[in-house]
């Protein structure tokens, strides 16, 4: 399988009053051709900003450093001009909340067709049209009328459609999609998701999907890293880390998830809190929180490497993780 | 929209209404009238004038007759300056006035609005410290003094451009006058613009832009520029009436020929004909221009639209 992005070595940093911040340390992913990928952490993990860096979004404050290579091209070298060439067109993004991510002034259909105006050189009354036929196919009714709409007039499900319609119009290589369905209701998220998986397959675009929801992710992604304080600390097929994670992170995040035959159980959660960026423990990030804890944990850190399969974690502990250990 | 406009004219009538009930008694209420002088008139001599202004009836009746003949168009005459109607003095004096204002208030709102997207743009760099700078100069400098300081700097030291006058058609002296009065307006602006703009470009619908690689230039004039202009939109119907006061003053700084020359004496003489005729023409005015204010408004957030 072709990969049709790959980062290697991203660093993104924001500097702050009292010194440097950073955000995401030394990621290095590939990302193959029409692939779903899952990227879980919690909040504070880096996932966004990861890949915001990589669209060239990052907050005034922020810089990257590495590289992420699309299609020959390596999107960090770019000046903001030559990157626009490269963002909506081979790469794009749906951001978390559809609410506050459409411009509240200007109609839908505008909105959309701008994208073709600029990268496809579409005339505006062309570009609207194409837009309208996009607002149809991810399930908007009455599509020609939606377009003509201001986005308060939608709801926040028809507004995460018209992101994805806007992602999609230019029929991207890579779409990102950063918690596409956290700000929507239960029902609405299952409609988005069978969405996703339609047109990523339609479009042959590769989906990587940002979100700290492990029902989504075994829901439609092919391959996930989980990613602690900035970095990944393990990777590999879903169905590999959900029947059998290497890192205990990673099955801290599965063993807390409540199942359905769970019912009258006491939640397992993830003891303590995810590390201040600022101040990062000694050793392995996730140390403090570990309950496979070993001392060598406490002072070096385990770098990513290959355990077999394609499967790649931070961990010094190779033993089998049992839930009877994790609870003592 | 049509909706929109219809309500916001019938919620400005009750405002008009108010506005002129209480202009009228207040004025009534200050000490002195239009005949004390300092020599008094013999008593029958005021007897007559008040009988032929209509001062005599009770006060009620007086301010029925005033609203009904207002609504009319009939503004009455100046009790000072013998045989003017009010609504000539303000025809003679008004378009200078009017033309002083917009002049200004035109300047000071394109220039402060592009200082502000500069400064937002520029955010804690240079153009944005100078930007500060000028604005606290505007601010703080009340406009009779700055007037006088340019007209001491640019009239009489550089000799550049007239201290004052009109002659009807020099440009030239119009430059220091619009300078005052446009320069607190568009430092106000500037401060208002800025802050919204850089508020709008943190916005995630400004990355949503960003994201679709339009590009800065588009992105600040089709995404951001809206949304960013709308604080600064609701500032302009007060603003105005803040410059159209200031014009009173600078006009008789200037020696300009509006409207300004007429109210300051006239508020000085307890001309009621006319300080109330003016003043409720500026409400008109200002209520007028704070109705085209709120269209523009609703133009640019169409959420305003169906509150």
């Amino acid at each position: 399988m072709a990969n049709v992005l790959e980062v290697k070595d991203l660093n993104v940093t924001f500097s702050l009053h009292d010194g440097d911040v950073s955000a995401v340390r030394d990621l290095s992913f590939v990302l193959g051709q029409g692939e779903t990928l899952a990227v879980v952490g919690e909040s504070g993990s880096g996932k966004s900003q990861a890949f915001l860096a990589i669209m060239g979004l990052l907050a005034r404050n922020g810089r990257a450093t590495g590289k992420a290579v699309l299609g020959g091209t390596d999107l960090l070298a770019l000046s903001p001009t030559e990157l626009d060439r490269h963002r909506g067109l081979d790469i794009a993004m749906i951001f978390q909340d559809p609410m506050t991510s459409l411009n509240p002034s200007l109609k839908i259909g505008r909105q959309l067709a701008e994208v073709l105006v600029r990268h496809r050189g579409q005339s505006d009354s062309a570009a609207w049209r194409h837009a309208t036929e996009m607002l149809d196919r991810v399930g908007i009714p009455e599509a020609a009328r939606r377009a003509d709409s201001y986005p308060h007039e939608l709801s926040g499900g028809m507004r995460q459609r018209v992101m994805i319609a806007m992602a999609l119009l230019c029929e991207p290589k890579v779409l990102i999609a950063d918690e596409p369905t956290t700000a929507l209701d239960v029902t609405v998220q299952a409609q988005m998701l069978e969405l996703f998986k339609t047109l990523t397959d339609d479009f042959g675009a590769a989906l990587v999907l940002i979100t700290h929801d492990l029902g989504v992710v075994a829901g439609l992604a092919d391959r996930m890293m989980v990613m602690y304080a900035g970095r990944a600390v393990e990777s590999g097929s879903v169905d590999d880390l959900f029947y059998a994670p290497n890192h205990p992170y990673t099955f801290g995040l599965l063993h807390s998830t409540p199942h359905v035959e769970d019912s009258g159980q006491r939640l397992r959660p993830i003891l303590g809190l995810p590390p201040s960026l600022e101040h990062l423990p000694t050793g392995c990030a996730f140390h403090p929180r570990c309950a496979f804890v070993m001392p060598e944990c406490r002072t070096a850190r385990p770098e990513l490497t290959h355990r077999g399969g394609g499967r790649h974690a931070a961990c010094f502990y190779e033993g089998e993780l049992k839930e009877k250990e994790a609870a003592e | 929209m049509f909706n929109y406009a219809t309500r916001r004219v019938l919620s400005a009538l009750p405002i008009a209404i108010i506005a002129v009930t209480v202009c009228f008694f207040i004025l009534r209420l200050a000490p002195g009238g239009p005949f004390d002088g300092e020599r008094a008139l013999p008593p029958l001599v005021l007897q007559n004038l008040r009988a032929h202004y209509n001062l005599d009836q009770p006060i009620w009746i007086q301010y029925f007759n005033y609203v009904w003949r207002m609504i009319q168009g009939d503004f009455g005459p100046s009790m000072v300056m013998e045989g003017f109607e009010v609504s000539e003095l303000l025809a003679i004096g008004l378009p200078f006035t009017l033309m002083l204002g917009m002049t200004a208030f035109i300047v000071a709102t394109i220039i402060g609005v592009i200082a502000g997207i500069i400064a937002a743009v520029n955010q804690n760099k240079w153009p944005d410290y100078v930007l500060v700078l000028a604005v606290m100069l505007g601010v703080i400098v009340p406009n009779f003094l700055m007037g006088a300081l340019l007209q001491l700097l640019f009239g009489v030291y550089l000799r550049w451009l007239p201290a004052g006058g009109w002659s009807g058609g020099n440009w030239l002296q119009l430059v220091l006058p619009v300078t005052v009065l446009a320069w607190p307006h568009a430092a106000r602006i500037s401060r208002l613009m800025r802050g919204s703009m850089i508020e709008t470009l943190g916005s995630n619908f400004i990355r949503t832009a960003m994201s679709k690689g339009i590009g800065e230039r588009l992105m600040l004039t089709r995404h951001a520029l809206k949304p960013a202009l709308i604080p600064v939109v609701s500032y302009l119907g007060p603003g105005l009436s803040y410059l159209l006061t200031g014009s009173l003053v600078v006009e008789s700084i200037f020696g300009l020929p509006g409207i300004g020359k007429y109210f300051i004496q006239a508020a000085l003489n307890r001309d009621y004909g006319l300080v109330l005729g003016t003043t409720v023409f500026y409400v008109m005015l200002i209520l007028v221009l704070n109705l085209l204010v709120d269209l523009v408004y609703a133009w640019l957030d169409p959420r305003v639209r169906f509150r």
